[in-house]
This record gives structure tokens, C-alpha cells and sequence, in this order.
């Protein structure tokens, strides 16, 4: 009867046998958000035709679609598990979840067996792990098996009918804090999953022992790994072989054995319990995750994302909902060890004992010098001291406020993390904790690592090569803290290179901003035209595929206007008059949607990096160089496939009608932006093409003014540009300046916006619930209520923001007519208050916030540079489908897909952003210390005029307008006098009392300091002028 | 790949329970649990029990009266849920109602029985997804088992997409979270009756869901008509049965 007709898979009844009743449900309970507890029945199919994996098996080869990955001789190296054949090893979930470091390093020849009890389960506590997990399995010449365990009828397990079954109950979904309890708590109670592994291991046993031996050998042994002790007894006592990861590491040959022994985790609990109540417990312990939702619903706790500070160890703030202001969390109890980043629930103090932040400086390097690593009870003196400072100092704030209560902020203390979002991070030995007995062996010892981050405490980790780590930056992982620990534990992942290296600074750069910078690999290349680079636009006939539906606009005089040495061209423009005095102008895209096809491995990787992250000396592309710089960048001379917005625009710059088009260009020029200038301003020229440029300027003037007058912000951040030589072989610093901006500089940008706000429009028409957008939310205002005050106090000027319109007034009033950086400063520190713009769904916001506070444009999106941005790439795929050139890909229909694609474009382009920023800065430093080089030993490499922006109680930020630079003075000496409420500092000098306040002009010098012990290159500032501070 | 919540297709290729793409649930089908009626199923997909009852074609009694035409018969279908299998609320079960109705009467052979009502009472017995495709199946073996003249069975199931992949027959959790589409067919002639869809799927997807999902009907429809002619089977021969002890006796 079943005749499948075409080729129509082959569709089947699952039928039940009796036999399986006993699995055939799941059932558990579940809590709902809102605290009701439900129960539910899920169904169960049970296989036979999971396959084992093994290369020496007959059973299972014929399954669909199977490729065994398990070589018939495993692991034979081991010095304690010889088993002739080798061995291979199967991983509990406790080993992804601890030790993933070391699972990732082991060498590609042991072969490792996943059940997929142990994927379900990292799956549940933790997505980063499980990722890496995945790329693990996927890994070309490594051998991983996923054995679905859980499926398969002889190692499924019956569930019992338990309260929370794990990889189902959503509302436990992020409790990962079961890795924090002694490993006491799991040999009370036998969990199903570990039942289930060992079922999977006794299954592989029995299987392999049925089928024929290969000749004269025997099939591989398997080996469980597993840091839980009690599973290892069980297992043994069923028969099985199992081992715990240090266990197995100390029995590695030996080069291995040294390589990945300080992979190690630290807290592979092996027993190692807390040493009990001999040591002071330093926090309390966490509230368990029921009790921390409770109070989250009820509203008595308060979660949000951990923010340490950066000027002060001992302080911290949390960004709730609730509250406009953040939670503010004072002291090493209250912040009770949530690390930056940490989503953390916080219970607020009463309001009696609300304080304001600190106006201090505190250097946790600087205060904890001294401590010692391997003494918990040995409280370093200096610690104690800087902490009883800060308490006395809080209370004499706190009395000194209780007239003035409005700048009292909500304070909290953290009663449970929710989720850690804890990584790898980039440290530096501290060389004050390495003893120097041990200084020659390659003895272990417990060192302290100071992560380069500043809101990052230091990490204590065990290690056996810390004088070779002296002068080095390496990858330490967090893995636990402890509450009778000072610090997190944390092991050594790998070293990056020489402190101050290019390599190594760069690439530490790289992995602290999670930029993905591996080379594209083999499956993502496979996806380039064959052609490679002498891919050309075929000959125009009218069955050519890629000329179907494309415009041929070759004879257009388009030009391309970009900075110097720009490499990947995506937008060029042409403007010509039309007979009916208006004129037509068009923004020409590469047409990256062309080549990089949805779903391939090209697009998911381009996907997943986000964005390009330029670097001073480094570009981190998204799409393979081919297509960036070649195939797709708009080079001039020669033809390339463009996606067009064109418009008719009257002379005065109204839009009368807009279209979009795929097209084919040859651009005529590739202009920098000073050659674009240059050649708009000589007069002599009368060409057509600089008769474009001029009538593409006198439009973006006419555009800029419309822009403005609906009330755009001209904002300001410094931007800096590093002169590098590059004569030599390495790039050199050569010197720091500021960009200037050119009028084409302008031209281009206002071309750009429009053809956004265009293709914004389109595209949210034709896809109201997909369509992928960005907008910039308005500030809440209290953001600006500080600089409101300073301004009004200091300057006696006021700042509305009441709207982006009235912001953009009163910001272009904040003038000083002596000094014309004031106003610059006053927009940097209008900026900072601001939001940041982020790419959306449509369908996913109201309407009414869609706007972009910024522009002053109701709609917008980013169209003009697919090369580099990944939001890009899919609005030209939505364009496309809009316009009727393709049908939308299916993904992008998809209102979940899209809004998981564009979370992570969004923090891949704020992360690529604080890349850009900190390698900026790594070379301002690099041309401060060539200057001080130059300016001979002692002397400071710079002295320049600064601003103050901050006061504290015991020091002064200020910003370098000439340089970029953000830097802190510290008074050492209690000499000065700190008034809060008027943002000054008054400090002595020969003439009696010199008042600093905020906005102020100072002089000061800049000079390159090296910290003794961590190796970290400091930028130290001094006040010159008014007062010398170097004695404060 | 996916950071959604629950995994609806691993890298195995199993779903959440342990099915494949094109692997239906487990069903079984009841006759008569309702002797007192003209005709009555149970059909149960998976954890979804549904149970059809018909009665009819009788004369139309009561508020119905009004519907009466005099040259064929009228469906009526109402739908209740048991208390433990209660999802939608009123207005699901009224959908389902006319859904169903809407469905049997092209195939219904009306003009058979002038001036009659047909009613069929439907209740939802346990809840797993599917509801609809459930009841729709439930009532074509009712009518059967009623007797009542149809043109053709008429099944029906769910077919849901995961990015590409479509996956047929849901269970509740799968339906909660992706796009899919009811089918009901004629499996004689590969007519869709009904399709129903309430989210967005891309016009080249649901090309190929349907011609699955009526694939997927008639490979249903196979393992009803067996069903249906086994009972009828041990029906006929219970029947002679009893005809060759009357003849004996006589």
C-alpha cells in the first residue's frame, strides 16, 4: 500500500512493545514561575538502532547514515591502564563542567566516548561549556563518540519519580551551583544520570564482547572518568574500570604528564573537603536556588549582572530593575565572591545602613600586597588595615551624609549567584608570591595570578612552572571559590608569550575581549567560489543566472570614498542631475549576500564572529579574506556584483522616490577621503566625476541640516589614529594624534544613514516581525543627573535632556570661548551617559521604541558594510526578499532565530568596540614609553593638558584630550582637603590652598611605570600645574 | 546550534522522546467503548487519548431542530475536555468543534439521510499534542464503527518545521515551540480537507510539509483499515457464529 511516491521519505509507525512500558513515560514535577508546582508526563521511545561507534563492530554498521569514529586500538601509551588494546574514555558530565580545559588538551589519540546523559546534562547548567563541548566533538582528528545512551533500550534508565528531573525542569534551568557543594552531598544520594553512565559503560562491555575479535587482539578497553568519587566506587564494584582526572593525568607518559598536569583543576574533589571549622569561614554561604527565586518573585531579593569597580576592589554595584539607581554593594562579605559578570541576587540593607559609593582609590595589587598564598589564617596586615581604613572611612561618610541623604545609593549584600559567567582570563604571575626556595625545582607551589582586567580579583592557582611564568601573560580558568578562601581558585590554561611581546599582547587582547580569531577553517573555505581570486563578473546574457534581475549599471561614474589603506571597499557612490532638475543619487553595497549563502558553514561562522575587529596593526575578519578584500570589496576598475539604493532627490534634499536593486558597477575611483576633498575643492577640475563628488556634498549638507534640525546629536568620543612605521619588519609606534574630520568624511557618512534609514523602512514593511533593526534608546535621565549638577555648580550651565533635540541645544551652549576642547569633553562625558545602540527584532520590541535616540531617525538599520557586519549581511538578505529577488530564507522568518542570531552580533560588536579601544590604548602606551625612551631615564615620557573628570577622596581622574587618555593622581598623604558636594580637592602648596575641581584644566605628566610584581606597564600621571603633586 | 530551551532535534537526529523525523507515535485504536451509542472509538497518539462518539442518523431533537434540511442530514460535533487534560479553555474546544465538522462534511454522504442529525461528541481525554488530528481520526472510526456512509476515511496528524526539517506527529512540548501545520486527507485520493496553521512557515516549506504530512496520513489510514477490518472480521464471524448455533437448534 505505502507506494512513496517522488521521493518522499520513508514515514513509519513507532509501535510499542510491552516490554518497554516500564520506560515508556516520564514523569516529574515541575515548579512554575509562579510557584505553583504541576506534574508532567512526557513520552519515551526506546531504539534499537543507536549505534556503538566502534570501527570493529557488525551490529550496528548498517544503521542510516552512520560513520563509526571509534578506532578498533585506543589509548595505549597510559602507564596504568595497559590493557593491550588500548583504552578509551568515557567522560562524566563533573569532568565537562570542571576539567573542560583539560579534556580539551588532551592529546587527539584518546578516543572519547560522550553519553549523551552527559551532554543533556551540560547542556543544562552551562550553554559556554556545552559550545565548547560541541567544538570538541566536532573536531576533525580527534575521536569522539556521542552515544545516545539515554535512547538506546539496553542502558536507558527508568526515572524514577523524582522531584526535578535535570535536563527537563526549565525553571532549574541556570542552577549550576551544585559544582560549589562538596562532593559529600552526591554520595548521599545516587543520582539517575550517574546510574545511567555506568549502564552505558557495562553496555559498551557486554556489546563489544559479542563481536568477533579483530585478530589475535582483543577490543579496547573502556575507562569511566569521573572526579566523583562514589560513582567510582560503584563503578569498580560492578566491574568497571574508572579513574579520576589526576588520578589519570599523573599516569600520562611523561611530557604529556608534565604539559597538562597544571590543568588540573583545582577543586577535582577528589575528597579535598574544606578544611573544616578550624578555618575562618570569610563568607557566608550562598541561599539555595529555590529560596533565591522565591525571594526574586516575591521581591525582597533583587538579580542582575555583577559590575566590579574598577577604581576600587572592595566595591561593587549591581544594575537591578527595580531601582533606577544600582545597588550598591560595599566590602569583601557583602559582594560575598561574585566575580564581574557573575548574575547575582542581592538582598538590600536597610535603609539606615545605605551608603554612598566610596570616593577612594583603593588598588587591591597595591593593598594586598603581601598576602600570602598558601596562608589562608595569616591575614596579610596591610589588607586588614586598607579594609579597617575603608570601614572607618564609610562611617565617617555615613555620618558626614546623614544631612544630605539624596546621594545615598541602595546597598545590598549578595545572598546567591544565579549564574557565573566565568572564563578564561589573561594574568600575570605575581612574582612577591612565588617562593624563592622553590624558585629552581620544578616543585608545585601555590602563586597568586592577577588578572589584567582590573575588576578581577586575584586567583590563586597551584602550579609546577612559576619562574618560567614570571615575565609571562597566560590563560588562567576560574573554577571555584571557596567560602573559607580569600580567593578564587582558578588553573593554568596555556601561556600567550612574553610580557609586552606584539604577539603576546595582541593575542591576550584577542582572547580578553572573546574576539574568535582562529583561521577559517577547510568546511568554511569550501563555501568560496572555485574560481578563487580570478572570480569576475560573467559576461551580461540573459541566462545567466547572476545576471537575472540585476541592473547593469557599469556606465554609472560611481566612486568609492574610504580611509587611507583601506583594503575592503563596501560602499561606493554616484550622483548625476536629472533632466527634470532633480537628481539621483545611489549608495552602492557589496553584495556579500551573493556569495555567503544562509546555512553554510561560512554563514554560521560569520554569524557567530559577528562583526570584523580592527585592531591597530590587526584586522580579525569576519568573512575569509577572499571575499573582504577581493571578490566583494568594491575595487575600482573593475566590475563587481553591488546591491543599489537609488533616489530621486530634489535640490533641497526631500526624497521624491527611492529603489533598490542588485546591480553590477565598476566603480571609476577609489578615493581616501583627503583625495576625495582635495579634488571636490580645485576648481579647475570640471569633470564629471568631481561634478558628482560636489552634488553628492551639496546634498549631504542639505541632508545634514535636515538631520540636525530634527534633532540629532553630534556626539564625541576620542578617536585616536597611531602613525605606525612600517619600514622596519615590526610595526613601530611612531606617535599619536587626533583624526581630524574632512567634509567627505561627512559626505559619506550622510549617504550612508540614508540608504539605512531607506532599507530600514522597506524592510520593516516587508517583514513587521522579523525584520532586523537598531535603535538607541533614549537615557534614562537620571544618567545625566551628576553631570547636570557639576555642570550647574562648576560652570552655571544647564543641560536639558528633556529630548535628544533639546540635548543637541544645550550641549552646542556648553562653551567656553577660551577653551575649545571644553565642549569636547563636556559631549565625551554627555556620551558616556548615554546608552548604547543594539540591533533588534522588530517583532520582539513595541513600536514605539524602535527609534534611534541618536540620529533622530524613528527607524533604522545597518545596510552598508555587509563585509564587516553581520547585521548587515542579513538585512541585505531581507532586502533582497523584499524587493522579490530571492525568497527569505526560512531563518530569517523566524522571529526566535533572529533575535538569538542578533544577541550574539551585539555583544560580538560591543566586544569588538573594547578591543579596538584597548589596543588603541596598548599602543598610546607603547608611544609614551618610545617618547620617555627618548626623553632619557626619570624624565616623564609627556606632559599635557588635561581636564579633571572625577574626584575622589583621595585622588583625581583626568583625560588627555591630545593623547585619549584617561588616567589617575593619587595623594598618598592625607594633606588635602575633598569636598563631595562641590567636586573639588583643595590642596596645599608654597601659596596657600590651590582649589581642583571638576572640568578644571591641569597640567600633568605622563610617565610609564611598571608594576614590580605582576610586570603590568602602568600609565602614571602627576599633577604638574597648578600644584606639583609628586610630594602628595 | 540552538540555545533554545529544549532541544527538538540533537545532533543524533532524535527528537526529545526518542522518535526520528518521520517516526509517528505509538497508536492504538478501541471500538465501541460506549455501547449505548450508534457508533464509538478511542483513539490514542501517543499520551493524547481521544474519544468519539456518534449517534445518529437520528431525528433531530431539540434547539438543533432548526438546522433540519430536507434533502440531507447535519453534523453536529461538540467537544469537551476531561478536567486533567485541559489546555486551551472554551474557545480551543469550540475551534476544534467546527474544525471537525467542517472536515466530515464533504465526506459525510449527507444526502443519504434526509431530515436527520448526525451527532458526534468528542472528548479529550488525555492532552500531548495533536489534539485536533486526534479527534479527526477518532471520528472517522466512529462513523465507521456507526456505520454511517462516508466517501473515504479521513485522517489526519500534525507536521511541525525545525529550520528545515519537518517532523511529523508532535507531542506538546514540540508544539509549543515550533511552527506546524494540521493536516487532514482523503488517503484514497490524496485530497487535504483541512490545514490548518497558525504561525508564519516560508511558502517552499509548506510545499514539502504537506506532501509529507498526507504521505504520513496514508500510512495511517493503512494501519486503521486494519484495524477496522480485523474488528470486523472477528464481528463476522462472531456473527455466523451465532447464526450456525441458531440453525442448529432449529
Amino acid at each position: 500500500m505505502a507506494e512513496t511516491e517522488r521521493s518522499l521519505p520513508v514515514i513509519t509507525i513507532f509501535k510499542r512493545t510491552r516490554n518497554d512500558l516500564p520506560f515508556a513515560q516520564k514523569k516529574f514535577l515541575k515548579k512554575t514561575k509562579r510557584g505553583k508546582v504541576i506534574k508532567v508526563l512526557r513520552e519515551r521511545y526506546l531504539r534499537d538502532d543507536i549505534p556503538c561507534g566502534y570501527e570493529g563492530c557488525t551490529e550496528c554498521a548498517d544503521y542510516p547514515g552512520y560513520k563509526a569514529a571509534l578506532p578498533a586500538v585506543g589509548f595505549t601509551k597510559h602507564t596504568k591502564w595497559r590493557h593491550e588494546a588500548g583504552h578509551w574514555l568515557v567522560v562524566d558530565t563533573n569532568i565537562v563542567l570542571g576539567q573542560m580545559d583539560l579534556l580539551a588538551a588532551l592529546p587527539a589519540s584518546i578516543p572519547l566516548v560522550l553519553p549523551s546523559t552527559t551532554l543533556a546534562e551540560v547542556r543544562h547548567r552551562s550553554l559556554p561549556l556545552y559550545n565548547r563541548l560541541q567544538q570538541l566533538i566536532t573536531e576533525e582528528d580527534r575521536h569522539v563518540w556521542v552515544f545516545w545512551n539515554e535512547q538506546h533500550r539496553e542502558t536507558a534508565t527508568k526515572v524514577e519519580y523524582t522531584a526535578a528531573l535535570q535536563d527537563e525542569d526549565e525553571d532549574l534551568e541556570e542552577a549550576d551551583e551544585e559544582k560549589e557543594k562538596p562532593v559529600t552531598g552526591t554520595q548521599t544520594m545516587e543520582s539517575t544520570p550517574r546510574v545511567a553512565i555506568r549502564l552505558a559503560l557495562q553496555f559498551y562491555a557486554t556489546h563489544l564482547m559479542s563481536q568477533p575479535k579483530p585478530r589475535g587482539s582483543s577490543h579496547p578497553q573502556l575507562l569511566l572518568l569521573t572526579d566523583d568519587r562514589a560513582n567510582r566506587t560503584k563503578a569498580s564494584d560492578m566491574g568497571l574500570s574508572a579513574t579520576s582526572t589526576r588520578e589519570y593525568v599523573d599516569g600520562l607518559p611523561d611530557e604529556l604528564k608534565v604539559k597538562l598536569s597544571d590543568l588540573v583543576a583545582t577543586s577535582s574533589g577528589d575528597g579535598h573537603a574544606p578544611r573544616g571549622d578550624t578555618t575562618k569561614r570569610i563568607y557566608t554561604d550562598y541561599l539555595p536556588q529555590a529560596t533565591l527565586q522565591a525571594g526574586i518573585t516575591r521581591g525582597i531579593f533583587h538579580q542582575g549582572y555583577f559590575n566590579a569597580d574598577p577604581y576600587n576592589y572592595l566595591e561593587g554595584t549591581v544594575s537591578s530593575a527595580t531601582y533606577d539607581k544600582k545597588i550598591l554593594l560595599v566590602g569583601r562579605e557583602s559582594m560575598n565572591r561574585a566575580v564581574n559578570g557573575d548574575v547575582v541576587v542581592v538582598e538590600l540593607l536597610p535603609e539606615a545602613e545605605w551608603k554612598a559609593p566610596g570616593e577612594e582609590v583603593l588598588d587591591q595589587d597595591v593593598a594586598l600586597k603581601d598576602d600570602d598564598a598558601d596562608d589562608e589564617e595569616a591575614e596579610a596586615e596591610e589588607a586588614r588595615e586598607a579594609e579597617a581604613k575603608l570601614a572607618a572611612k564609610e562611617e565617617q561618610n555615613a555620618r558626614g551624609l546623614a544631612a544630605k541623604p539624596k546621594i545615598k545609593q541602595p546597598t545590598g549584600r549578595v545572598v546567591g549567584v544565579i549564574k557565573r559567567n566565568w572564563r578564561a582570563y589573561v594574568c600575570h604571575l605575581d612574582s612577591s608570591s612565588v617562593s624563592d626556595a622553590a624558585s629552581t625545582a620544578l616543585a608545585q607551589q601555590t602563586v597568586f595570578a592577577t588578572p589584567v582586567d582590573r575588576k578581577l580579583p586575584r586567583i590563586r592557582m597551584r602550579t609546577r612552572q612559576a619562574p618560567s611564568l614570571l615575565d609571562q601573560k597566560f590563560l588562567v580558568s576560574l573554577d571555584s571559590w571557596s567560602p573559607y578562601s580569600r580567593y578564587p581558585d582558578g588553573h593554568f590554561v596555556r601561556a600567550l608569550g612574553k610580557v609586552e611581546s606584539k604577539e603576546a599582547e595582541q593575542e591576550s587582547l584577542l582572547l580578553e575581549y572573546e574576539v574568535p580569531y582562529r583561521p577559517f577553517g577547510r568546511a568554511i573555505l569550501d563555501c568560496l567560489p572555485t574560481e578563487g581570486e580570478s572570480w569576475v563578473v560573467p559576461s551580461k546574457s540573459a541566462d545567466n543566472v547572476i545576471w537575472r534581475d540585476r541592473e547593469d549599471l557599469r556606465d554609472l561614474l560611481i566612486c568609492s570614498i574610504d580611509p587611507v589603506g583601506c583594503q575592503d571597499i563596501d560602499d561606493a557612490l554616484h550622483a548625476r542631475p536629472l533632466p527634470n532638475g532633480n537628481i539621483e543619487a545611489g549608495v552602492h553595497i557589496a553584495d556579500v549576500s551573493h556569495f555567503v549563502h544562509p546555512d553554510n558553514p561560512m554563514d554560521s561562522e560569520a554569524a557567530s564572529r559577528g562583526t570584523t575587529v580592527y585592531l591597530v596593526d590587526k584586522r580579525i575578519d569576519m568573512l575569509p579574506a577572499l571575499l573582504g578584500t577581493n571578490l566583494c570589496s568594491l575595487r575600482p576598475f573593475v566590475e563587481r556584483l553591488a546591491f543599489s539604493a537609488i533616489w530621486e532627490l530634489t535640490p533641497e534634499g526631500e526624497i521624491v522616490s527611492t529603489r533598490f536593486t542588485k546591480s553590477v558597477i565598476a566603480s571609476k575611483e577609489a578615493f581616501t577621503y583627503q583625495a576625495a576633498q582635495d579634488r571636490k575643492d580645485d576648481k579647475s577640475l570640471q569633470d564629471p566625476l568631481t561634478q558628482g563628488i560636489r552634488l553628492l556634498n551639496t546634498l549631504a549638507i542639505k541632508l545634514k541640516e535636515g538631520r540636525m534640525r530634527a534633532g540629532a546629536l553630534s556626539l564625541s568620543s576620542p578617536e585616536l589614529k597611531i602613525h605606525l612605521d612600517t619600514n622596519e619588519g615590526a610595526p613601530e609606534p611612531i606617535d599619536v594624534e587626533q583624526k581630524q574630520s574632512l567634509e567627505t568624511n561627512s559626505l559619506v557618512e550622510e549617504f550612508m544613514l540614508l540608504a539605512n534609514i531607506s532599507v530600514a523602512k522597506k524592510i520593516q514593511e516587508a517583514y513587521p516581525q522579523t525584520a532586523v533593526l537598531r535603535r538607541h534608546l533614549p537615557p534614562p535621565k537620571t544618567n545625566f543627573e551628576t553631570l547636570q549638577d557639576i555642570l550647574q555648580k562648576k560652570k552655571g550651565m544647564t543641560l536639558d535632556v528633556t529630548s535628544s533635540k533639546a540635548l543637541a541645544e544645550s550641549l552646542d551652549h556648553c562653551v567656553i570661548p577660551s577653551e575649545p576642547e571644553f565642549n569636547t569633553l563636556v559631549r565625551i562625558m554627555a556620551t558616556r551617559c548615554m546608552l548604547a545602540a543594539e540591533y533588534f527584532c522588530s517583532g520582539s520590541v513595541s513600536k514605539d521604541t524602535f527609534g534611534h535616540y541618536g540620529l533622530a531617525s524613528p527607524i533604522y538599520t545597518h545596510f552598508t558594510s555587509p563585509i564587516r557586519r553581520y547585521a548587515d549581511v542579513l538585512a541585505h538578505r531581507q532586502l533582497a526578499a523584499a524587493i522579490g529577488y530571492t525568497p527569505l530564507h526560512p531563518s530569517l522568518q523566524s522571529k526566535s532565530h533572529v533575535e538569538r542570531t542578533l544577541s550574539v552580533v551585539n555583544r560580538r560588536h560591543r566586544l569588538a568596540q573594547m578591543a579596538g579601544r584597548a589596543s588603541v590604548e596598548f599602543y598610546v602606551g607603547l608611544a609614551l614609553k618610545g617618547r620617555s625612551l627618548k626623553a632619557g631615564e626619570g624624565a616623564p615620557a609627556a606632559t599635557e593638558d588635561a581636564f579633571v573628570i572625577r574626584t575622589f577622596r583621595n585622588g583625581l581622574a583626568v583625560f588627555v584630550p591630545q593623547l585619549g587618555l584617561e588616567g589617575l593622581i593619587e595623594f598618598k598623604k592625607d594633606v588635602h582637603k575633598f569636598d563631595p558636594e562641590e567636586y573639588a580637592i583643595a590642596l596645599p602648596s608654597e601659596k596657600g590652598e590651590v582649589v581642583v575641581s571638576v572640568f578644571d584644566k591641569v597640567t600633568v605628566a605622563i610617565s610609564i611605570e611598571k608594576d614590580k610584581s605582576t610586570q603590568r606597564a602602568k600609565v602614571k600621571m602627576e599633577l604638574v600645574k597648578p600644584v606639583a603633586s609628586a610630594s602628595l | 546550534m540552538s540555545s533554545s530551551r529544549i532541544e527538538i532535534l540533537n545532533e543524533g537526529g532524535l527528537r526529545q522522546d526518542g522518535r526520528r523525523p518521520y517516526e509517528l507515535r505509538s497508536i492504538a485504536m478501541t471500538f465501541t467503548p460506549h455501547p449505548t451509542a450508534d457508533g464509538s472509538a478511542t483513539m490514542q497518539q501517543g499520551l493524547t487519548t481521544v474519544s468519539a462518539t456518534v449517534f445518529g442518523p437520528r431525528e433531530p431533537k431539540g434547539q438543533s431542530r432548526g438546522q433540519v434540511r430536507h434533502d440531507q442530514a447535519f453534523i453536529t460535533v461538540e467537544v469537551g475536555e476531561a478536567a486533567w487534560a485541559q489546555q486551551g479553555g472554551g474557545k480551543r474546544t469550540r475551534e476544534v468543534a467546527a474544525a471537525v465538522r467542517d472536515t466530515f462534511e464533504p465526506v459525510v454522504m449527507l444526502h443519504l439521510y434526509p431530515r436527520t442529525e448526525i451527532s458526534v461528541y468528542i472528548q479529550v481525554l488525555g492532552s500531548d499534542g495533536g489534539i485536533l488530528s486526534t479527534a479527526i481520526n477518532a471520528t472517522t472510526l466512529a462513523l465507521i464503527d456507526a456505520g454511517v456512509a462516508m466517501s473515504d476515511y479521513i485522517t489526519s496528524l500534525s507536521i511541525g518545521l525545525h529550520l528545515t526539517q519537518p517532523l511529523l506527529d508532535l507531542s506538546s512540548p514540540e508544539e509549543s515551540d515550533i511552527p506546524h501545520l494540521v493536516i487532514a486527507s482523503l488517503p484514497g485520493t490524496g485530497k487535504v480537507t483541512l490545514a490548518t496553521l497558525e504561525t508564519r512557515i516560508h511558502v517552499d516549506r509548506f510545499e514539502e510539509m504537506v506532501d509529507v504530512g498526507v504521505e504520513a496520513c496514508r500510512i495511517l489510514h493503512g494501519e486503521m483499515r486494519e484495524e477496522v477490518r480485523r474488528r470486523t472480521g472477528r464481528v463476522v464471524e462472531r456473527m455466523q457464529m451465532g447464526q450456525g448455533h441458531g440453525a442448529a437448534g432449529s
